[in-house]
């Protein structure tokens, strides 16, 4: 006996669960299926949420020790990791439990276990209890990613770690190798390093974060060396061996040249993530995939096969949890027969290190390479009453706005709180702003996003506070 | 459904209005066609009546506010009575319920383009920009900054008329000089009149009128047409009278171009020009051709006592076919009126003079004066117009031809 839907989503991460909730609300009648026991996929269990708990933890932690006593405030503050780790994991737990309480809200049906497409319109989920036949004239594919590996360098999730090792370290390993200078390498070793390690990040490309404006790039380097982060750029990691209780890694130039090792007591692989597709059935039902294993879709999520969708990590794109919400959102829509859209222009991207680093459209760099012509407005965060209050004078914010309309194409920022502060510029983006509409808009005094003000003012010079 | 209340064409020569005051308030029921808002423009002061019966929705812009023609001045919901304004709200509510199965977004009905943003405000103030004319490239229509200085590019790449440079005087001129921003009126004048010698191929033909027998008419019969209609006979009844009759014989004096069209137009509407201090009106004598001489003079006096006060009405200065500019009354004794547009002709009176004339073989005294018809050659040919200005000196030079209709 097959149960009968009208759209089976597979995944129940951001994509997945935001997709069924869309759908839901839409009035369709819809399971969501995933493997992993608790909904909310890697963001909710062992990505975006946990690593989030922990910055949050040791940036207040280090705030203690550096800042306080310059305000007056004294003390010792010591870690707790149990505890730390204690709070991360009932953000983690009580945020799982909403998602299935927003499933229940919108009728739809959560289904743990392991979904498998059998033959057009069918799904085949094999779950603890035995397996379950499900039948839906649309299924979704959102099953996200999983961490990329490097060749011989296996990752036992205890000593060689990936992220999600890197979240339950059992204490602070002293002295930790970052493998990848990009978004979860920086933050995790910020973590780590906050709570006592040394940390050395070794990255094949001479730059960190990676598609960042360059101008950002440069300061937050040099900001996170200043906090004690070592940086070994244009290298890569051939290899690692044991000895003893200490890792030993040999590093070369990434243009090839004389190797030398470097010894740690834990590594983090931090490469990036790949497309996660095993076990569904995809290849036995035609479903087209890209050279890296991503599903292929058209710009309304459809996959070459009728009836079968595709959104979020699954398929190209930025790996980012809100890029996989809003193609959900849009996937859903569409199938229901409404018009689904998204901006990926609009989309941010954020880095949660201190200072942190948000962008959203265009860099210099895309524009310069594209020929456009373009004026930059810049703002640093020293102008700003607010940060020099709080003592985070770190950073600026720069805007870049087409020379000819105004218009808004990027808005990068490195700062306090920047990731909070992303979303004004987002909307801008989206609503086609021009830099004159964000600096003729009120900014509440004193606040951060002040300098966003000045920064679009200084687009067309009139900067007013610096 | 809201209706958006517009600001009306406003005439001439008139592109933008200030707001005097709102004579309803948000909220307020309103019948369909009662006026809403005042505004105030160079020559007259206008009232905008509803679109619609029902609710004023929302204002937009306030008392003292300045608009251009065709700005959004606020909204007024249809049918929605104050009385029952729930119940209204609920009806137009029900649909949206059960949205699942909708055709997308395509039926969505037309939505008017949400209010521009900061900078495309600044932009239409400083440059006295129609928002509401741009197509806009943003959400929903909205007009970006973009889409403003695009349209103000292309305003500014019409050529304007090219203004000589000012000599430079051999001395220091600012103190023996008064320097005074043209008025808003004054710039549009420049500006229509420019343009209209720029489109038109103008030229004047001239003749003139031996007034005797008008004047020898209205003398005997002023006072009993006083007495009965209760205005003076001048001579303005006269000579709209004996253009329309010209008109009629020449069809392309009363039309206008419009396209690769000639629109001839089988009504006569004759704009009269009157001078006021804020400058020259040109109200509309409708019907002439039905109207009697003492209708069109009656007609004539109350628009010259309400252009003084600046009473006129809008739609009285729309429309005119013909146009009859008299610079007789200030002492011209010759001159050559420039085309109202888009019309394709303008009579000149002009001042009544004793002069010698031959009548006959004999030289005497009479009462004369110059007529001038400026006219657009592209749709007039100069056969036609000097036919109808010998038509016009003929009905006048023998006023009864006009009640023979000869």
């Amino acid at each position: 006996m097959s149960e009968s839907f009208e759209v089976v989503v597979i995944g129940g991460g951001p994509g997945g669960y935001n997709c069924a909730i869309r759908l839901g609300q839409l009035g369709l009648k819809v399971a969501c299926v995933d493997k992993r026991g608790s909904f909310g996929g890697t963001c909710l269990n062992v990505g975006c949420i946990p690593s989030k708990a922990l910055l949050h933890a040791s940036e207040l932690y280090e705030e203690a020790r550096h800042t306080f006593p310059k305000m007056g405030i004294n003390g010792t503050p010591t870690v707790d990791l149990k505890v730390m780790m204690a709070h991360k994991e009932k953000a983690v737990s009580e945020l799982t439990k909403g998602v299935e309480f927003l499933f229940r809200k919108n009728k739809v049906v959560g289904i743990v276990g392991e979904g498998k497409i059998t033959a057009p319109g069918k799904v085949s989920v094999k779950t603890k209890d035995g397996v379950r036949e499900l039948e839906a004239k649309n299924i979704v594919i959102a099953t996200g990613s999983d961490v990329a590996t490097l060749p011989g360098i296996g990752i036992d999730e205890e000593q060689i770690v990936s992220s999600t090792g890197a979240l339950s370290f059992p204490a602070a390993p002293k002295r930790l190798l970052v493998i990848g200078a990009g978004v979860i390498g920086l933050e995790l070793g910020s973590v780590w390093r906050r709570l006592g390690s040394d940390v050395l990040v070794v990255e094949f490309l001479d730059r960190i974060v990676p598609g960042v404006d360059s101008e950002v790039a440069k300061q937050f380097q040099r900001l996170l060396e200043r906090q004690g982060m070592k940086f070994k750029l244009a290298s890569k990691v051939v290899g690692v061996e044991k000895k003893g209780a200490t890792l030993v890694a040999s590093v070369e130039p990434a243009a090839g040249g004389a190797r030398e090792t470097v010894e740690a007591d834990a590594i983090l692989v931090a490469i990036g993530r790949k497309a996660y597709t095993d076990g569904l059935g995809l290849d036995e039902m035609g479903v087209k995939r890209d050279s890296r294993g991503r599903v292929t879709t058209d710009e309304h999520f459809r996959t070459n096969v009728a009836g079968i969708w595709a959104i979020g990590d699954v398929r190209e794109g930025a790996m980012l949890a809100h890029k996989a919400e809003d193609e959900a959102v849009a996937c859903a829509e569409t199938i229901a027969g409404r018009a689904g859209h998204v901006n990926y222009n609009a989309i941010p991207s954020v880095i949660y290190t201190y200072p942190e680093v948000a962008v959203v459209g265009k860099t210099e760099d895309e524009l310069k390479a594209a020929g456009v012509a373009y004026k930059v407005g810049k703002f640093p965060f020293t102008a700003n009453a607010r940060a020099k209050s709080n003592l985070t004078t770190e950073g600026f914010v720069k805007i870049i706005a087409d020379a000819k309309t105004d218009r808004v194409l990027g808005v990068h920022m490195i700062g306090p709180d920047v990731g909070n502060m992303i979303g004004e510029a987002s909307l801008a983006i989206e609503f086609s702003a021009s830099s004159e509409d964000i600096a003729r808009t009120s900014h509440a005094h004193p606040t951060l996003t002040e300098a966003v003000r000045q920064a679009a003012m200084g687009v067309e010079g009139w900067t007013m506070q610096m | 459904m809201s209706i958006e209340i517009k600001v009306p064409a406003l005439g001439e020569s008139v592109t933008e209005a200030t707001i005097a005051r709102w004579l309803k308030n948000e909220g307020d029921a309103v019948k369909r066609d009662e006026p809403l808002v005042e505004l105030e423009t160079d020559k007259v002061s206008v009232e905008v009546p509803s679109p619609a019966a029902g609710v004023l929705e929302h204002i937009e812009v306030k008392a003292g506010g300045t608009v251009n023609v065709g700005a959004v001045l606020g909204a007024v919901k249809e049918g929605a009575a104050t009385a029952a304004p729930a119940k209204a709200e609920a009806q137009t509510a029900k649909p949206v319920a059960q949205p699942a199965k909708a055709a997308p977004a395509a039926a969505a009905p037309a939505v008017a383009a949400p209010p521009p943003p900061p900078s495309v405000r600044r932009i239409a103030e400083e440059n006295n920009l129609d928002v509401s004319a741009i197509q806009g490239s943003g959400k929903r229509g909205q007009v970006t900054k973009g889409d403003a200085l695009e349209a103000l590019e292309a305003i500014k790449a019409v050529p304007l008329p090219k203004q000589a440079p000012a000599p430079a005087g051999p001395r220091p001129r600012a103190e023996r000089e008064e320097r005074v921003p043209m008025s808003r009126l004054r710039k549009t004048i420049a500006l229509r009149l420019k343009e209209s010698q720029d489109i038109a191929a103008q030229l004047t033909t001239f003749n003139e009128a031996d007034m005797s027998k008008v004047m020898a008419l209205r003398n005997s019969y002023k006072d009993p047409f006083e007495k009965k209609h209760g205005v003076k006979l001048g001579f303005m009844g006269f000579f709209v009278k004996a253009c329309v009759a010209a008109l009629k014989e020449i069809p392309a004096v009363n039309a206008e171009i419009d396209g690769d069209n000639i629109v001839y137009k089988n009504y006569y509407d004759i704009g009269v020009a009157v001078s006021t201090e804020r400058g020259l009106v040109v109200p509309v004598v409708r019907g002439a051709d039905v109207s009697s001489v003492a209708d069109i003079e009656r007609q004539i006096g109350d628009f010259a006592a309400r252009a003084r006060d600046n009473k006129l009405k809008l739609e009285e200065l729309l429309g005119g076919t013909f146009t009859i500019t008299n610079g007789g009354v200030f002492g011209s004794l010759m001159s050559t009126p420039i085309l109202n547009m888009p019309q394709t002709g303008i009579l000149g009176m002009h001042k009544i003079q004793n002069r010698p004339v031959a009548i006959g073989d004999k030289i005497e005294i009479r009462p004369m004066m110059y007529l001038a018809l400026s006219y657009d050659h592209r749709l007039v040919d100069g056969r036609d117009a000097v036919t109808f200005l010998v038509r016009v000196k003929d009905h006048i030079e023998d006023p009864q031809r006009l009640l023979l209709d000869l």
